[in-house]
């Protein structure tokens, strides 16, 4: 066979000389994604000045206890530049519960997409466990692992598991049954089209599930940190409830909000990466 | 001919169940296949020619008859016997080289060994320029290339083609099955391809096995003795397209009476 045809969609091209019209294109996207918020901070600032509720502090104000609680030294009270440490807290156990369901979710995913046996055994109790809200596990959470860490690990990990789960094995499910044809008449047949096909093929799915997974796991971590732990961001607005103070209750949101917004980032950059085959893949 | 056929059928029936309805895809097949053979299976859908084809791939077991390779029974999928598909079946997550090493890694073949004959059927195929490119990224014809040097590179003796070509469009079909026949020219190979074209058929066959629907079944065989390369356009040509034109509308036509 000799010369070969041009690549249909022109995916191979070389991208053209457009780097500052990249740049122009990624500052008006930018520049549209502030519109809304900050629409919405001007209404929220009008609304304060015009005496519509006293309960709620102003934007300004938000941001002056957001500068103490993250550098202090404007009010020093028992907040102040102490955001990192309940970040740290708030991080390791989103991570760490997070990444236990995954080490669990992903392999039984993996048996019981593939192994009916193991669907027969673990399906129908997992369907039935699934529907129960994770806040519903609080008070047995703290019967069975105490008040404070271990609660909130296991609620995070309960949080993450389903979607991880349910993602892995509609993933191996759904792998073109084609390829099991194509690898069985190539060679490679039985248990080892587990690794060469079943995997790389669940693999956006899997992802998909990591990604709801981990978004989830920031979601359940103020429940998980209602246990009575003392530290976490979760904590800060538990106490910011307690104590009326609800511009800490502000604050510990915006950080959870960016934090969740940050990691999520990290998992579509790895995803990205890893999935450049999948032209669907693009987060 | 007395020398043993690479490919037997004999008398294959196959039934399949659906719910309580039992449809038979194939009554009754029998074919046999010389190596160096080309032979094109040709008819309406629902005459069995893909499911004989499936069952030679070993992907389906006959309900009755025999499926014979070199005398021995088809038992299953292997690399004796390559497939290629009409929706190509490439692995997404791989590169075009990645995707024809699969079979000599799958055979356990050492590492270098995997490489030479990586690059030499990538180039058969013409597609060094591409050849870390992952399959969305190729055009049709592009993809069907790999998918043939895929099979080619496993050292498969016989190659099944389910309608390769039938997804591309007219230019490229005709370069294929230029290439094709180049291939086959030069390689020995046993073809068994699957195609709805009776011009196609023509074009590329020593031997053209018609099918016919409900059940499935072999109506008719016909050498084409006309000289390589063909020309579609020859007036001898015309006369055996419809020749079999003909043929194949009268088995039509009798059903249908």
């Amino acid at each position: 066979m000799s010369e070969a045809t041009a690549p249909s969609q022109g995916a191979l091209a070389a991208p053209s000389s457009a780097g500052t019209a990249k740049l122009f294109a990624r500052a008006r996207a930018a520049l549209l994604a502030l519109i809304v918020p900050a629409l919405l901070l001007f209404g929220w600032h009008m609304a304060v000045k015009a005496g519509m509720t006293r309960l709620i502090p102003s934007p300004a104000d938000v941001a002056e206890y957001m500068v103490d609680f993250v550098v202090g030294g404007i009010w020093d009270d028992a907040f102040s530049a102490t955001m990192h440490l309940h970040l740290w807290a708030s991080v390791q156990r989103v991570y760490g519960g997070f990444a236990l369901a995954a080490l669990a979710a992903v392999p039984l995913g993996l048996l019981i997409g593939r192994i009916p046996l193991v669907a027969q055994l673990f399906d129908p109790f997992l369907q039935l466990m699934r529907p129960i809200p994770v806040t519903a596990w609080l008070p047995l959470s703290m019967i069975l692992f105490g008040l404070g860490t271990k609660s909130a690990f296991f609620l995070v990990f309960l949080g993450a598991f389903y979607p991880i789960l349910l993602n892995t094995v509609f993933g191996v499910r759904s792998v073109d049954p084609r390829l099991f044809e194509a690898a069985s008449m190539l060679g490679c047949r039985g248990n080892a089209q587990f690794f060469k096909v079943v995997l790389p093929a669940a693999l956006p799915s899997i992802f998909t599930g990591l990604r709801l997974g981990l978004g989830l796991a920031w979601f359940v971590i103020v429940v998980g940190e209602m246990t009575g732990v003392p530290q976490g961001l979760g904590a800060v607005i538990m106490d910011g409830r307690t104590l009326s103070r609800t511009e800490l209750v502000i604050c510990g949101m915006i950080v959870i909000g960016i934090a969740g917004f940050v990691s999520d980032r990290i998992v579509v950059m790895l995803m990205n990466r890893l999935l450049r085959w999948s032209p669907l893949h693009r987060g | 001919m007395a020398e043993i056929p690479i490919l037997d059928i004999q008398g294959v029936d196959k039934t399949y169940t659906l719910g309580d309805q039992r449809i038979e895809a194939l009554r009754g097949a029998n074919l046999t296949v010389h190596k160096g053979e080309f032979v094109c299976l040709i008819g309406a859908s629902g005459c069995g020619k893909s499911t004989l084809l499936r069952i030679v791939a070993g992907f389906e077991q006959p309900s009755a008859g025999s499926a014979l390779m070199w005398s021995k029974p088809i038992a299953q999928p292997g690399p004796d016997r390559g497939m290629v598909f009409q929706d190509y079946g490439l692995f997404p997550w791989l590169t075009v080289r990645e995707n024809i090493a699969f079979g000599p890694k799958s055979r356990g073949l050492g590492q270098a060994e995997v490489r030479d004959i990586v690059e030499r059927f990538v180039s058969l195929v013409g597609l060094t320029r591409f050849a870390d490119a992952h399959p969305h990224q190729l055009s049709g014809g592009m993809k069907q290339r790999v998918a043939i040097a895929r099979v080619l590179a496993n050292d498969a003796e016989v190659v099944l083609m389910d309608e390769p070509f039938g997804a591309l469009d007219a230019m490229t079909r005709e370069r294929l099955q230029d290439e094709l026949l180049d291939l086959w020219q030069r390689t020995g190979l046993t073809v068994l391809f699957v195609t709805h074209s009776i011009e196609e058929a023509i074009f590329l066959a020593d031997r053209v096995v018609v099918m016919e629907p409900g059940p499935g079944r072999i109506a008719s065989e016909h050498r084409i003795t006309l000289p390589r390369p063909r020309d579609v356009s020859s007036p001898e040509f015309n006369d055996v397209r419809r020749d079999l034109s003909s043929r194949l509308h009268s088995h039509h036509a009798k059903k249908a009476a």
